[in-house]
């Protein structure tokens, strides 16, 4: 069985271990990988750069995995990790409200203030109706992130998980590692 | 099973669980109006703290003024809880995980020169927490806009089920700012009155400053006094980024996987998000009605307290236990008149009960809904 996985850095693409050739980079690479890759969402372009990545990240990932796609499901979770939560959002909406004299909080801009609003993107895409959460931490560890996936199996309707690391600094900074864990008999041990 | 060891709750009605009980139990409120606080031009209420009172509380504790305001107030949560146990917060078999929205995120304000910039990072808000009680273990953040409080202690729950820790240490909290606060009212999602949950005449949530911990273990029995966190489920509607599902999609889905086969007149109440915006309240009640207990009491907190964001699953989870040790369900502060589509089991004045269980159920933005079903005594 093929480990699905997605990696994103500003300036390389990889899927299943396989470079995508691609022209762009920075901000420009998500923009081109959304318009090679996807096309039909315009929603793509309202996004903060977290959920830019995220989803064009998640949209290799399930082409790669070859199911069926947005068919209403919850047995898949989504669960994502990083470093900087929702920093790039954040950053841009506090830039709305610095100056009092030029005062105009964007509802549009605060909305993408919470970094769990990528995993939330991703199911209403796929029309995931399983869990979806989000973990901040300092380091990309692999234990701790391992741990939290083999705990997200005692939630016995979930079967998989779209996972991994998807972080961004600002818009020309970012990294996204994803992959689709299923669940194995053995995590059932865990249990108890 | 996972068993509640020690609780606390630090918000403007008091420093302890048992102060904060008996001013919800009296009907107390600390929302306010505030005009021009913080340079914000529209007036907003809410109910905030008396950070003096905070710094003085921490002082005594030997927390200095190198930590922020959140971070005063999640040490100091912890540090209350932990008193009344013999647990050592140093012990690689203890597990901290932090509940929050939006930490120290007043240090983007260019105005904010006092602490390093990286701060700003819920990562190392929460390593400040677990270095002033030198645990080595890499603390967990969730941040799952509101519902955060209940997925930490789901999270604690899996934890302590597959044997990793002993001990789990569970808070949330969030301190409001101009942030927060413009953010809202750009949304225009807040009510400039108290609010009103459930009421016909809601206009929106109220915001509120607040810390709130609890401290789970795991053990192979319990007594008729011990609280279990039984079951919890976390559920998408896969519907809107920033409002409610109109079917009520993902709380519905995550209220019938904590019911399971359990009978609802087992359950005392369902404490509700209910923060009094019109979508909100309408949402849980179509959830509740389509989950089968439209016949369960329903009450909400958010009269008393405002949203306390990260802080909210925690605390209003803590209430809700407190409240069932003393046979009562807490009225819905600022309810008047039914403003929901289906009717629901609400009142403005506390009500006895004698049951031993309850659901707490929450939503957020991203479309994330959580539930978790408490039973004291672990029967249910």
């Amino acid at each position: 069985m093929t480990r699905h996985s997605v990696m994103i850095t500003p300036d390389s693409v990889m899927v299943n271990g396989k470079p995508l050739a691609h022209k762009e980079n920075g901000a420009a690479l998500l923009t081109e990988l959304y318009r090679t890759y996807v096309g039909d969402y315009p929603k793509f372009f309202k996004m903060d750069t977290l959920c830019k990545l995220g989803f064009v990240a998640s949209e290799l990932l399930l082409q790669a995995e070859g199911e069926p796609r947005f068919v209403p499901r919850e047995d898949r979770a989504v669960i994502l990790f990083n470093r900087n939560a929702s920093l790039q959002a954040d950053t841009a909406y506090q830039a709305t409200i610095q100056d009092p004299d030029n005062f105009f909080p964007s509802p549009a801009a605060f909305v993408y203030t919470l970094p769990n609003i990528v995993t939330g993107e991703i199911a209403i895409r796929n029309k995931y109706y399983g869990e979806t959460s989000f973990f901040v931490m300092e380091n990309d560890d692999a234990s701790v992130i391992s741990r939290q996936l083999v705990n997200a199996f005692q939630d016995p309707k979930t079967l998989s998980i779209l996972n991994g690391w998807v972080d961004c600094f600002d818009e020309d900074h970012f990294e996204a590692h994803l992959f689709i864990l299923d669940k194995l008999p053995t995590y059932d041990i865990l249990e108890f | 099973m996972i068993v509640k060891v020690s609780d606390n709750i630090i918000s403007p009605l008091g420093m302890s669980t048992a102060e904060n009980y008996a001013a919800v139990k009296e009907g107390r409120s600390e929302l306010q109006r505030h005009d021009g606080l913080w340079g914000l031009p529209e007036p907003f209420t809410a109910s905030l703290m008396n950070r003096e009172a905070v710094n003085e509380m921490a002082k005594q504790k030997g927390i200095d003024d190198q930590y922020t305001f959140f971070e005063k107030m999640i040490v100091l949560s912890v540090a209350k809880a932990l008193e009344q146990t013999s647990i050592d917060p140093a012990s690689d078999k203890v597990l901290f995980i932090l509940s929050t929205t939006k930490g120290n995120v007043f240090l983007l304000d260019k105005r904010e020169t006092g602490f390093p910039a990286e701060r700003v990072r819920l990562g190392m808000a929460a390593k400040q927490m677990t270095d002033y009680f030198h645990n080595p273990n890499a603390p967990i953040v969730v941040s799952n806009a509101c519902i955060s409080g209940v997925c930490a202690q789901i999270q604690a729950m899996r934890e302590l089920e597959s044997g990793n820790f002993d001990y789990v240490i569970t808070v949330g909290a969030d301190v409001q700012s101009a942030f927060i606060v413009s953010g809202f009212q750009s949304f225009k999602a807040l009510s400039v009155d108290p609010c009103k949950p459930f009421d016909a005449n809601r206009s929106g949530l109220n915001l509120g400053d607040a810390s709130a911990t609890i401290i789970f273990t795991r053990r192979d029995s319990v007594s008729e006094n011990d609280w279990v966190a039984f079951r919890g489920a976390i559920r998408n509607d896969a519907n809107h980024i920033s409002g409610p599902s109109r079917t009520g999609e993902g709380s519905y889905r995550a209220l019938r996987a904590v019911l399971g086969d359990l009978n609802p007149e087992k359950l005392a109440f369902i404490n509700t998000h209910g923060t009094a915006t019109l979508y909100n309240d309408e949402m849980e009640s179509v959830a509740i009605e389509r989950a089968g207990l439209a016949r369960v009491p329903v009450n909400g907190l958010k009269g008393y307290y405002g949203h306390t964001m990260g802080a909210a699953g925690i605390l209003e989870t803590i209430l809700s236990m407190q409240a069932i040790d003393d046979c009562n369900i807490l009225a819905t502060k600022g309810f008047e008149t039914i403003g929901v589509t289906h009717p629901l089991i609400l009142s403005n004045q506390n009500q006895p009960t004698d049951k031993r269980a309850f659901i707490k159920l929450l939503s957020g933005f991203g479309g994330c809904n959580a539930a978790l079903l408490m039973a004291k005594g672990g029967a249910v």
